[in-house]
């Protein structure tokens, strides 16, 4: 019994991990057996799926059920939750701070993946042309930025910025003569905030961006490239007609991964808040689940915001699995 | 690859290369020449802007505190000194930095060895045998990463609170193993598949029972990959801080992430020089790790860009 089956590349997930690893090429139409094996099967997946079934599965219900339910403090300390069905869902919906924080996280996300996409896209071009050693060198500087951890990214960027001894600020006014940056508070300023966390989000994820498209683009054929060239097709015409369609999937793919990436950000915010921001201004969906539940204590509240997230990330994110699975046999 | 070098420059490699280089020769060579001389230019000033913090952590981590909070700045150590690494690793003050670290190296390795194992399991599942509900499997372990662990938060903690397992090095770490879990299924399964049935096959035919040869012929093939895997997943548990900040709140529980985000509190604005020091501390492990691994995991498609 042999099935033909063209796998597909193991490419990167929304998981957080997996920033970190670029997706491999596929093996071409190659043909896999799979034996039947009775119950081998189903006795090598039981560890993972009990794993699986009591850490995620049991809280998902859990989030769900509580979501729907009257739990504070109080709930916390024994005392029986009282169902109150869709009112958690009618607060947060009717709640003005919770559009607030809904479109800041959306406009923010929004202008996160665009940046990255264009410099890491950009970046990836540059890369083609660049001799082998500047090549090389701007490699190594991308690979130190991309295996920085967020948090620790996050605090050194916040020292950078630094009110009285940043060198953001020592720079822009002994450098550039900028006077109005001397002692300049960047992170009190919500928009001036949310700009130092961008750099931050954008200087971590173009690496992952530039290295995956770069990958791509190294698999265009050199033959299409140089007919087109003679048939006399600039620069942005070649690109547009030739490397676009051939980039075209990798390209979607890294760009939904960025959007749910970056609309469920936490560590840069919530670290950045720690460094000098206002929370109250500043909070983004994770943060604000955070805020609401954890340390507000009201967990029926925060678990309606982290279902309505949820469903929100996942709505995104079909589009991103039904690609994977597209050329998975039935 | 290098198709647009200068005409000037001497071309060494592949066919393609070479041949695309006779065109760009073709085209012609003034302007091309300094179109990547700016790109050059371009590509050390993008590298500045990537490296500079990792520097500036590095250099602040080896510069007095009372230096660092003078009028000049200092884009060397002008007084090197190792003062901060010891405040960091030998101050007995309210949040050590070396239980932390102990935490973080245990949850990080159970987590790695548990989950490899359980993913490997599953993953020969997957892709070595035939059954109902295998795709279901598949769709659902994608599905479960899509689920954004800062919505998990609150139930999470509720359930492992629940078991009596909060700031404890189990709690942890099971959460760990099923935040790590899908990702490495998923990555094994597609470097199991990358090693042909057909081995084994040649194996059986000589003897081998079908465990045996999977044991004798795909298993040395995939070490590769595991240890590379494994280190994926040690270097995200390592980094982890939602989970660890809401389940391992209490100081001698704490993994370093947490630890970090505790001493930033207490000591922001006041010692950077010693919070640079535990940054440092915290990602050089991290960041050998990765550079380690990341030629092997992308050597595939991004050789040019890893390995030059």
């Amino acid at each position: 019994m042999t099935t033909v089956h063209r796998d597909l590349d193991p490419a990167p997930s929304a998981f957080e991990g997996e920033r970190m690893m670029a997706p491999q090429p596929k093996p071409a139409g190659r043909r896999i057996r799979r034996i039947r094996g009775g119950l081998t099967p189903y006795s090598l997946l039981t560890p993972a799926i009990i794993v699986l079934a009591l850490i995620t599965g049991w809280p998902l219900i859990q989030l769900i059920v509580t979501s729907f339910q009257e739990f504070g403090r109080a709930q916390v300390f024994g005392a029986p939750p009282e169902w109150v069905w869709f009112e958690n869902y009618a607060n947060v919906l009717t709640d003005p701070v919770f559009y607030a924080v809904l479109l800041r996280t959306l406009a923010f996300s929004a202008a996160c993946v665009v940046l990255t996409m264009v410099f890491g896209t950009l970046i990836a071009l540059m890369m083609m042309r660049l001799p082998k050693g500047f090549r090389i060198l701007l490699s190594v500087g991308m690979l130190l930025a991309w295996a920085m951890p967020a948090l620790t990214a996050t605090v050194v960027w916040g020292w950078m910025f630094d009110t009285a001894y940043g060198v953001v600020n020592y720079i822009l006014v002994n450098w550039f003569g900028m006077e109005e940056f001397f002692q300049h508070s960047w992170l009190i300023d919500p928009l001036s905030f949310f700009l130092v966390a961008g750099i931050i989000i954008v200087w971590g994820a173009v690496p992952f961006v530039a290295f995956t498209l770069y990958a791509g683009l190294t698999q265009v054929p050199d033959e299409v490239l140089e007919a087109a060239q003679l048939d006399g097709a600039g620069g942005f015409k070649r690109f547009r007609l030739i490397i676009f369609p051939y980039l075209k999937p990798i390209f979607l793919i890294v760009t939904i991964l960025q959007i749910i990436w970056d609309l469920r950000v936490f560590t840069q915010i919530f670290a950045l808040q720690d460094i000098g921001g206002i929370r109250a201004l500043t909070n983004t969906l994770g943060v604000y689940i955070y805020q609401t539940s954890i340390a507000g204590g009201d967990f029926g509240q925060g678990g309606a915001i982290a279902v309505i997230t949820a469903i929100l990330l996942m709505s995104i994110s079909i589009y991103y699995v039904r690609q994977v699975t597209k050329e998975e046999e039935p | 690859m290098s198709a647009t070098v200068a005409p000037a420059r001497p071309v060494v490699g592949s066919a393609a290369e070479g041949a695309s280089s006779r065109s760009a020769r073709r085209t012609g060579g003034g302007r091309r020449r300094v179109m990547t001389w700016v790109l050059s230019a371009v590509s050390i000033l993008l590298f500045l802007f990537f490296v500079f913090p990792v520097y500036w952590m590095v250099n602040t981590s080896f510069q007095p505190n009372n230096e660092i909070r003078g009028s000049d700045v200092n884009f060397w150590p002008e007084e090197f000194t190792l003062r901060n690494y010891a405040t960091v690793l030998f101050d007995p003050g309210r949040t050590p930095f070396l239980p932390a670290a102990g935490n973080s190296l245990v949850i990080t390795i159970l987590t790695v060895i548990i989950a490899l194992v359980f993913a490997f399991l599953a993953a020969i599942a997957v892709t070595r045998f035939r059954f109902r509900s295998r795709r279901a499997f598949i769709i659902a372990i994608l599905v479960i990463q899509m689920i954004p662990g800062e919505a998990m938060i609150v139930s999470v903690f509720r359930v492992i609170d629940g078991w009596h397992l909060l700031n404890t090095i189990i709690g942890l770490t099971l959460v760990y193993i099923a935040t790590v879990l899908p990702f490495t299924i998923w990555t094994l399964r597609g470097f199991v598949n990358g090693v042909p049935a057909e081995l084994e096959e040649a194996a059986m035919i000589d003897g081998c029972s079908r465990a045996g040869a999977f044991w004798r012929v795909t298993f040395p093939l995939l070490a590769p990959g595991l240890i590379a895997t494994g280190v994926f997943g040690f270097i995200q548990a390592w980094n982890e801080f939602i989970m660890a900040l809401v389940l391992n709140a209490r100081p001698e529980m704490m993994t370093l992430p947490v630890w970090l985000r505790t001493y930033l509190v207490a000591n922001g604005t006041t010692n950077w020089a010693a919070i640079m020091a535990g940054s440092t501390l915290m990602a050089i492990p991290v960041i050998v790790f990765f550079l380690l691994v990341q030629g092997r995991m992308t050597s595939g498609l991004v050789s040019g860009a890893v390995k030059g």
